[in-house]
């Protein structure tokens, strides 16, 4: 940005010698030095300002000050003379913020190509089928093909086979926002049924509707649950006082049959404060004294705790037979934690590369996590109150997931990490808008790529090279904070002191062993030749035997993994 | 019902003898004289007293469940043997040591006992009372419960009272069941020639002038071995034998039995060297210090650092306070406990500062490692007694530095070297002997050194041959009193003692195994688990490149003979010299003696500086290995601590399920290299680890696949397991903790200005 005196092109001696030249005058600046290069995609910069004024005084008083989404900020140090940075202040917020200026989003720009289409993906009809739907009990309805019953559902939803158009309509006057309780996940022995929804708009006067009673008994009834356990993600306290604002929770007395648990889980703004505190103890430095308690000060790991033994709760009374309706206010925040992350301790599937690409669409993007106004896509607007890391916190519970669970799933770290980069980019189509409808709209589709494009198109980065799959089993990770730990790969990855290892040494070490064991196969194979055929020369069989033998010989001694 | 049949009628299987009687009718026979029931008793062991029908409650719950059996407290340990006939699956544990079960504690690893209300129980004070539920907390981090209700009142007394005076009162050293061990054990000379084993090809003992001058020479050290205190002559607190600069004098070898003796640690290949030393009285006013300095400072370019490290490190005392409010963290009675305990479980940590003191230490040794490496200085360490953080400090120091000390049989050799040769009060520091006088100075300072060493083994795992397990079960051994390694307080102490133990002449001390002989505590597979799948030996041809990269002219620089001839900064040094003594004239000992401008801040900075500058060059596992010290890196060592309690185990996840897939293909890679060597194909790839010569786990692992793992393995196995999910109980109050700053929590997910109300 500064610093135009040194062209690209220029071998470095020449550059050691204008970085010289150029430094007494002006103030010390990193973008002189040619080794430091950054690349930060305008999609994760939050907000542009300008720090000092023309007459600042002191080092480095005068620049540009730019923060990141991605637990970053970058200062950068202009020269006080000839406005230097009014150019590229101008040029950055109109490019960062394109949806506050009348522009388009990057991924609309974007004219990449991939081998394969991520679009195809997420086929709804094909994932339910999957899952065994539909059955007796269950049944796939289009009610919601013009987005009429509820704008931020997707078409294609799955309900009870009692309930007929009708009584939808009438349950859905009594959801907030209309989301009425469908099916996620169906467990295929004990049709055990995790269903999610939004709050009942109960209000002050405790309003009761017979329908919504109804439906919710026609749930239990589909495989015989003795009683259905509705989960609150939000704490009793939050849960009452949305009564205020005409919604609340089902109470006992009108839903018999019924369990009430709330789940304790706070909402977007203490979660928002949280990573915002953890920031400011990761960055730019890792806080010296008393880590452990600044650690715990941030809230950050028991918010994920609370988060994650809700789950474990929903998985555990899934695996022992009984449904679950699980909703917090609008079912597009906790919610969506709750069932994706039981989906995921539940379903092995899931934790393949394909199919939690899959849970990723279905559970986050198709039932309308508020992407766009969680994530502030294109918009300068960086103090929006609608902003929190809801996603960035259920890919933190994923990654601990796989930190107990090393062999579970077929995906690596890197995937998480090219996940939480891209929710922020703006390059793929995958995390824009808010819900499926307002999608349709915008043509996501037809018009930018998705991500899984990028993945699927590279997909042996991806893998996990421990993964062993274990189709029938469910995951419960340790809730406990003992094994809870900071995600320092991700949320210090900007600090040189922290190794960046491309691999980690374990990983490294089991691919040079599995190389090894080839290396060695083949060359046995070789020498088995020579002692079979005792007069061959050695100079024709190597080469014939190449080919084709090794694949074999792994089969043999290959131990399945 | 199995052990009832005891070693006396478990034999019945013999062809010769034809039984009138089926199996099932002697067990009902038997079934009624409860009594006779007892584990299997080791050479030398004897039961003291027993009592029936105790309840052992199961660990996990509050249902006051549990298992019915006999409570037995022996010369070794307090043992449960439970009525329920073993299943075949407990009777083939793969972890099994062979010394004591899951259900026995040694009587020197008995930490406190409990009485009805959590009433702590000393020694002397039980009288005629028992209490009806007894929980035992152990060194090794278990924690028993027994119900004596049940038993007979006579019983119930004599056990509680017997096992409260054999854990708990002041015994002599002659009690400690090693000696009735090894009189009792039936091989005598299978030690001896275990040992003579070892000395040849294995752990170097240090207790002979030849391996001192072996280490000496193969770090290339330039110091003076004295073998004048073979006989304790010198002082029985100095090592039989040890290495002092060579210009100590022998008229400063006799005084002060061995205070303030620079003893030699280790050689950098520079030429500069470590030693420590037993800080002097400050009474002893004669230059002795000054000439020990100028000692150590002739040994390689006349510099000296010296580091008291009684004024920047924990003392032993704070070290067991910091200690003992650690382990109560894992010493967990009931699930309630663990989870009301878990929201602070961070602050808690933080407060108990344990980690904090491991930092400090693995701090100061990268100080010191940063003072030869880069600076190529002589450091001299010290503390009073110079055999406690001195000990943790040099140890380091050289497992920073040396990558031969990362081996199993270097690491051994080392603990030999620095901790038992050293002098390390082992004896009086764990206070096996419950010594009223005594109780002052236990302080667990060996665990902490293994502490250190499991986070450099956590943040550098491929350079270490030996694996977690073996560091977790050397730490369980400290307490398991039948190894002379941990038994004494130093060489002359061990000396005596076992010589006046012995039973035969005066010639041949008693015959008692050193912990090294794994032998005694695990069978051949237990012991596959000791060693790191991930460790890769060096590459045989860098060693050549590295010897020949070394000038030798380069370290006879470093001799003070030849130190005037040849350096061209000849002057600088003898003014640094002539400096050092005016030096030592006015302050006695203060820190970093030559540059005095580096007081701690300055240190640590300096100290992150050789950090970075380290961390950016490419990792190699074969060469200098400093430990990260950010807050983040130093972590609780989850095998030891977590392993027994049930909550926190994952089942099937953990680093275990990695590290045995691991183990599986490198057992794999083996098997296809025999075959290969059958063939005679004579393998000139130099791919690293190809040829590990110790054997790995893979093949124990192999056969275990059926079991599924958890984190804990090996130490618990998952058979008795339920699969529940563990969910957290004190989610509510979660709420109160969690106490938000303003009434963010109150207001709704979608915060538009008109829900802020």
């Amino acid at each position: 940005m500064t610093a135009p005196h040194v062209t690209l092109g220029e071998v470095l001696p020449e550059r050691a010698v204008q970085n010289r030249l150029t430094n007494p005058g002006t103030e010390n600046c990193s973008l002189c030095d040619p080794s430091v290069t950054l690349n930060v995609p305008l999609g994760a910069i939050g907000r542009v300002e300008k720090m000092g004024g023309a007459s600042s005084r002191g080092e480095n008083s005068y620049g540009l000050d730019i923060t990141c989404k991605d637990m970053r900020n970058l200062r950068f140090a202009l020269k006080q003379e000839g406005h230097s940075r009014r150019d590229i202040f101008d040029i950055l917020f109109r490019y960062a913020f394109p949806l506050s200026h009348g522009l388009l989003l990057f991924a609309y720009l974007s004219q990449e190509k991939y081998e394969e289409n991520g679009w195809s993906v997420y086929k709804p009809m094909e994932e339910f089928r999957r899952q065994g739907l539909p059955t007796d009990k269950w049944r796939i309805t289009f009610i919601n093909d013009n987005y009429e019953l509820c704008d931020t559902y997707p078409t294609i939803l799955v309900v009870p086979f009692k309930a007929t158009e009708e009584d939808l309509r009438k349950v859905s006057t009594f959801r907030s926002r209309g989301r009425i309780p469908v099916l996620s996940w169906i467990h295929r022995e004990n049709q055990a049924v995790i269903c999610r929804c939004s709050q009942p708009l109960v209000g002050m006067s405790g309003k009761r509707n017979k329908d919504d009673e109804r439906y919710l008994e026609v749930i239990r009834e589909a495989n015989g649950t003795a009683k259905l356990t509705i989960y609150d993600a939000r704490p009793s306290v939050n849960a009452v006082a949305n009564k205020a604002t005409g919604g609340g929770y089902e109470g006992d007395d009108t839903y018999q049959n019924a369990e009430l648990v709330f789940l304790d889980i706070h909402n977007i703004h203490v979660m928002r404060e949280s990573l915002k505190k953890l920031k400011d103890i990761v960055y730019p430095n890792v806080e010296e004294s008393h880590w452990l308690s600044s650690l715990e000060s941030t809230h950050w790991l028991e918010h994920i705790k609370l988060v994650l033994s809700g789950a474990i709760q929903v998985a555990d009374k899934i695996s022992g037979g009984n449904s679950v309706v699980v909703h917090c206010s609008d079912g597009w925040d906790r919610t969506a934690q709750l069932t994706s992350l039981a989906m995921l301790m539940l379903d092995s599937h899931y934790r393949t590369l394909r199919g939690f690409q899959v849970l990723l669409e279905k559970e986050w993007i198709s039932f309308g996590h508020k992407f766009a106004s969680r994530i502030g896509h294109g918009d300068k607007n960086h103090a929006d109150q609608d902003r929190s890391p809801i996603f960035v916190q259920f890919i933190d519970c994923v990654w601990q997931m796989t930190k107990q669970f090393p062999t579970a799933f077929e995906f690596n770290e890197r995937l998480l990490m090219t996940i939480l980069d891209h929710l922020f980019s703006c390059r793929f189509g995958t995390f824009l808008y808010n819900c499926e409808s307002a999608r349709d709209t915008n043509e996501v589709r037809s018009k930018t790529v998705s991500l899984w494009s990028l993945v699927n198109s590279d997909s042996t980065s991806y893998l996990n090279p421990f993964y062993t799959p274990e189709s029938s089993r469910v995951l419960y990770p340790v809730a406990s904070m003992r094994h809870l730990e900071l995600w320092v790969t991700y949320y210090i990855r900007w600090n040189p002191r922290i190794r960046q290892q491309q691999q980690s040494p374990v990983e490294q070490r089991y691919m040079e062993l599995l190389a090894l064991r080839d290396e060695y196969l083949k060359k046995l194979e070789e020498l088995q030749l020579t002692d079979s055929s005792p007069n061959s020369s050695h100079l024709s069989n190597s080469s014939a035997s190449n080919a084709a033998s090794p694949t074999q010989h792994i089969n043999h001694l290959h131990t399945p993994f | 019902m199995l052990s009832s049949l005891g070693s006396a009628g478990g034999k019945s299987a013999k062809p010769s003898f034809v039984s009138y009687v089926t199996p099932e009718e002697i067990k009902s026979e038997k079934e009624p004289s409860r009594k006779e029931k007892h584990p299997d008793l080791l050479p030398g062991e004897v039961v003291f007293c027993s009592a029936s029908t105790v309840l052992k409650y199961t660990q996990d719950d509050l249902s006051q469940r549990g298992v019915f059996g006999v409570l037995l407290c022996t010369n070794f340990r307090v043992s449960f043997v439970s009525d329920e006939a073993p299943t075949e699956e407990m009777v083939r544990t793969l972890f099994k040591n062979k010394l004591y079960g899951e259900n026995d504690i040694p009587l020197s690893c008995v930490d406190n006992i409990y009485g009805d209300k959590r009433k702590l129980i000393t020694g002397g004070l039980v009288k005629n009372k028992y209490p009806s539920k007894m929980i035992i907390h152990c060194k090794d981090l278990r924690v028993f419960q027994f119900s004596l209700s049940f038993s007979k009142e006579e019983d119930a007394k004599k056990i509680f009272q017997g096992i409260v005076h054999h854990c708990l009162e002041p015994k002599s050293l002659r009690c400690l069941f090693a000696f009735s061990y090894c009189e009792n054990t039936s091989y005598p000379g299978s030690y001896s020639y275990c040992r003579e084993h070892l000395r040849k090809k294995q752990t170097v003992m240090f207790d002979s002038v030849e391996d001192w001058t072996q280490d000496m020479k193969r770090t290339k050290g330039n110091c003076r071995v004295v073998s004048e205190n073979s006989n304790f002559e010198l002082s029985p607190k100095l090592p039989q034998y040890f290495i002092v600069p060579k210009n100590v004098s022998d008229e400063d070898l006799t005084k002060y039995q061995g205070k303030g003796l620079p003893m030699w640690c280790w050689s950098h290949h520079s030429g500069c060297a470590l030693f420590k030393t037993a800080s002097i009285p400050l009474v002893q006013e004669d230059n002795v210090c000054c000439r020990m300095l100028t000692a150590v400072a002739h040994n390689h370019l006349y510099s000296v650092k010296t580091e008291d490290l009684s004024d920047t490190l924990p003392t032993v005392q704070d070290i067991l306070l910091s200690y003992n409010r650690f382990k109560q963290f894992f010493l967990i009675d009931n699930t309630t406990e663990f989870w009301m305990s878990d929201m602070k479980w961070f602050s808690s940590l933080d407060n108990c500062g344990w980690l904090d003191i491991i930092r400090q230490c693995l701090q100061k040794a990268v100080e010191v490692v940063e003072s030869l490496e880069k600076e190529n200085t002589n450091v001299l360490i010290m503390e009073e007694g110079g055999s406690d953080l001195c000990c943790v400090v040099s140890s380091l120091v050289q497992l920073m530095l040396d990558p031969y000390y990362r081996t199993l049989l270097g690491f051994q050799s080392l603990v030999q070297k620095e901790w038992v040769a050293g002098g390390h009060a082992f004896l009086d520091r764990s206070n096996h002997l419950h010594l009223k006088d005594k109780v002052e100075s236990q302080s667990p300072v060996f665990l902490l050194f293994l502490e250190c060493v499991w986070q450099l083994q956590q943040q550098h795992g491929p350079a270490f041959q030996f694996s977690e397990t073996y560091l977790t079960v050397l730490s369980d051994s400290i307490h398991v009193p039948v190894f002379t390694t941990f038994l004494f307080n130093n060489d002359g102490h061990r000396d005596s003692l076992l010589r006046a133990e012995s039973p035969h002449t005066q010639r041949s001390p008693l015959n008692c195994p050193t912990v090294w002989d794994w032998s005694v505590q695990f069978d051949c597979k237990a012991q596959d688990l000791f060693t790191n799948p991930l460790y890769t030996e060096k590459p045989k041809q860098d060693t050549s490149v590295r010897k020949s990269y070394r000038p030798r002219h380069l370290r006879q620089l470093s001799l003070p003979s030849s130190a005037f001839k040849t350096p061209p900064k000849k002057g600088f040094f003898k003014d640094e010299a002539d400096n050092l003594k005016k030096i030592l004239g006015v302050k006695r000992l203060s820190r970093w003696m030559l540059s005095p401008s580096s007081d701690s801040p300055q240190t640590s900075s300096s100290v992150r500086e050789f950090y970075e500058a380290w961390q950016t060059k490419p990792l190699d596992y074969h060469g200098l290995l400093l430990p990260c010290l950010d807050g983040p890196s130093i972590r609780v060592w989850m095998q030891r601590y977590l392993r027994w309690i049930h909550d926190v185990q994952i089942l099937g996840g953990g680093p275990v399920a990695m590290l045995s897939k691991v183990s599986e293909i490198l057992g794999e890679v083996q098997e296809l290299q025999r075959q290969l060597d059958r063939h005679g194909c004579t393998l000139t790839s130099n791919h690293k680890g190809a040829r590990p010569r110790a054997k790995t786990a893979a093949a124990v692992i192999a056969a275990r696949s059926s079991v599924r793992l958890s984190s804990s393995f090996p130490f618990v196995t998952s058979r008795n397991w339920s699969f529940k999910p563990a969910i957290p109980t004190s989610l509510l109050q979660s709420l109160m903790v969690t106490g938000m700053a303003g009434n963010l929590a109150d207001r709704e997910d979608d915060g538009g200005p008109e829900s802020l109300v």
